[in-house]
């Protein structure tokens, strides 16, 4: 072991100076590596921004929670006319699943309507404004920034209450403040009651809490829809994930029991999961990753074929060097670290730069909003790459140099 | 003691569909402390001789053995061991590493030995210092002369304290002045205990030898000894 160790210091010395004596070649050597590993790390860094901002939208909707509504959120096998003649889900049917439902920690009704919010001159569109009751905020992680959610008694007297998304709030309230502000939709004013802290991610787009706003549900109905028209969601929250199947089986029990349904009739409502959410979601990132670590895969193997040329080159005209060594006591051995080790070093060097160069890339990706950080893993990732890159297009160059015959390479000019 | 016996020792080679016969039969043995000259016209098979006895290639037929060790059982990492602990090169052309500066290149034997760094350092300035280049530790084999970079490797070869010294025509890249100092060094050297094989096709070389082994046609021609062996005056070089 000890042996070892003091041939691996040897012959890492022995492969420094043999690069500082051939700089430019070195360079242009490594700059393979250095493209390879940059866009192999900004390629997992960026997947994993993705992976992450589509996990963390999705999880702000709760991993507790179900929605029963009219549509599935996942159709396989429904066909979507049969889905689109179900009967609507009413206030009706929340008010009496409510009363009926044990185990839920909480349940309220909600249904959404795209508008414009006006504050002065200022105009944010394609709002989706959620009209709900007070038990919402209880289905929700939500938090906020300044004031509340509103009351059971704002909401049973459909007051013009309204509390904003972090996004609505920042474009219409760009100084700050805004609570207890009135705002307008459709010319009628709300009040600012509350304002929600930033929450998800961008790729949730509307459905991202930041850009919705909240009114009691009534008002829904009174200003901007019609009740025959919308179907309302119930949102309905688990005490705890594991309770998730148990609340799940007594929703379907009582909305078929609510919808008058037989026993041989198919349910006529979904109840709908962030876990399908997710399942879909990492259904499509698999796939972009695939394609992603192929396409810049084949970058570094390029890369590693430069290494793998540049390193026979510098066999062949090191011959007379290996002859010199092999005549001096270097084993066959000894000369096949030394040229792997040559090409991982090269490679290292090359690993480094190009993770800095992908720092500097997520650095200015993360300028336009995209959620890149480089992680420990990703270094880890990238030292490994060009670890093994180095290996693997050291070997067989280095083969060849610890089988070359003394005589013929100490002959060799 | 014998160093090295030799028996009936051939080397051939294949060229295409023909056999060369490099050595074709070959016996000697040297002793501890003998100085000896390998002569021969190109061709005679001097440099394959010498090929085998620094174990940088094994005989096709015969019987070679260093110090009671069967060099022809020995596989690629025997060799190493033996070229690293029991034999000292010195090349017509150096053979120095161009980019390593002369201390670097006397280490380089120890390296392979496993020698410590701050042992070797030591080591390779001493032999450095004993032929006469302590001034010179960390110039570049481009930055020293001709006598100057002979005499680096030959302070690479007496480092490992080996038991033979194989000089491959050592003054043939030398003038004659130089020639004749690198010589004196030798003489020293051999004068210290060592043992030294040294092939050349000068005559005037060859006599600086005790013995005088000259080759034709793969075949000893004739091994004898030197009445009148050329001894150089000037010693001041070794201490």
């Amino acid at each position: 072991m000890r042996h070892f160790l003091f041939e691996l210091k040897e012959g890492l010395m022995i492969s420094l100076r043999a690069i500082r004596a051939n700089k430019i070649r070195s360079v242009l050597t490594t700059l393979g590596i250095i493209i390879g590993v940059a866009s192999v790390v900004l390629m997992s860094t960026a997947i994993k921004g993705i992976n992450q901002a589509f996990q963390s939208g999705v999880s702000s909707l709760g991993s507790d929670n179900l929605y029963i509504d009219k549509w599935s959120w996942f159709n396989n096998d429904t066909p979507w006319w049969e889905l689109r003649n179900r009967e609507n889900i009413t206030i009706e049917h929340y008010a009496k699943f409510k009363e009926l439902a044990q185990l839920p920690l909480a349940v309220a009704p909600s249904i959404f309507t795209n508008q414009s919010i006006k504050q002065g001159d200022k105009t944010v569109q394609f709002i989706l404004v959620v009209g709900t009751n007070q038990d919402y905020i209880k289905t929700t992680n939500l938090t906020f920034a300044s004031g509340r959610f509103f009351s059971e008694l704002e909401n049973n007297s459909s007051r013009n209450v309204i509390v904003l998304g972090s996004e609505i709030a920042k474009q219409l309230f760009p100084t700050g403040g805004g609570l207890n502000e009135t705002i307008k939709i459709k010319g009628i004013k709300f009040k600012v009651v509350g304002i929600l802290e930033e929450q998800g991610s961008w790729v949730m787009g509307n459905f991202n809490p930041d850009n919705q706003a909240f009114i009691p549900i009534d008002n829904i109905f009174k200003y901007f829809m019609s009740e025959a028209w919308g179907s309302v969601t119930i949102n309905v929250r688990a005490p705890n994930s594991l309770m998730v199947n148990e609340v799940k089986e007594e929703a379907e029990g009582i909305m078929r029991r609510i919808r008058s349904l037989k026993f041989d009739e198919k349910n006529d409502f979904s109840i709908n999961q962030q876990e399908g959410l997710l399942n879909e979601i990492n259904k499509t990132i698999g796939v972009i990753q695939m394609a992603g670590l192929v396409i810049t895969g084949l970058a570094l193997f390029v890369g590693a074929i430069g290494i793998m040329n540049i390193m026979f080159v510098s066999v062949k005209e090191r011959t007379k060097e290996i002859g010199i060594r092999k005549a001096i006591g270097a084993r066959n051995r000894t000369i096949l670290g030394q040229f792997i080790s040559e090409s991982a070093i090269i490679c290292l060097i090359g690993g480094a730069i190009g993770l800095g160069l992908a720092i500097v890339g997520s650095m200015i990706i993360a300028q336009f909003d995209f959620p890149t950080t480089i992680s420990a893993d990703a270094v880890v990732l990238a030292i490994v790459i060009s670890l093994l890159t180095g290996i693997f297009s050291g070997f067989a160059p280095a083969y060849t140099a610890s089988k070359m015959d003394p005589v013929d390479s100490l002959r060799y000019e | 003691m014998n160093i090295i016996t030799i028996e009936h020792i051939a080397k051939i080679y294949q060229v295409g569909s023909e056999q060369v016969f490099a050595l074709r039969d070959v016996s000697l043995t040297i002793d501890k402390n003998e100085y000896v000259a390998i002569m021969g016209p190109s061709g005679s098979g001097k440099s394959t001789l010498m090929n085998m006895l620094g174990c940088l290639d094994t005989p096709t037929s015969g019987l070679y053995k260093f110090k009671d060790q069967n060099v022809g059982l020995m596989d690629d990492n025997d060799l190493a061991a033996i070229r690293n602990r029991e034999i000292g090169f010195v090349f017509q052309t150096f053979n120095l590493l161009p980019r390593s500066d002369a201390l670097h290149n006397v280490e380089l034997p120890l390296i392979y030995a496993g020698v410590s760094s701050k042992e070797r350092k030591e080591r390779a300035a001493s032999a450095l210092d004993s032929v006469g280049l302590a001034d010179r530790m960390h110039h570049k084999p481009n930055e020293l002369s001709g006598g100057q970079r002979q005499r680096v490797a030959i302070a690479r070869a007496l480092v490992t304290n080996p038991s033979i010294i194989l000089a491959d025509e050592p003054t043939g890249n030398l003038d004659s002045k130089t020639g004749e100092d690198i010589m004196s060094l030798f003489n020293q050297i051999h004068e210290h205990g060592n043992t030294i094989i040294l092939v050349t096709h000068e005559e005037y070389i060859a006599e600086h030898a005790a013995r005088i082994i000259r080759l034709k046609d793969g075949l000893i021609e004739k091994d004898e000894f030197v009445e009148n062996r050329y001894i150089p005056n000037n010693k001041s070089v070794i201490q």
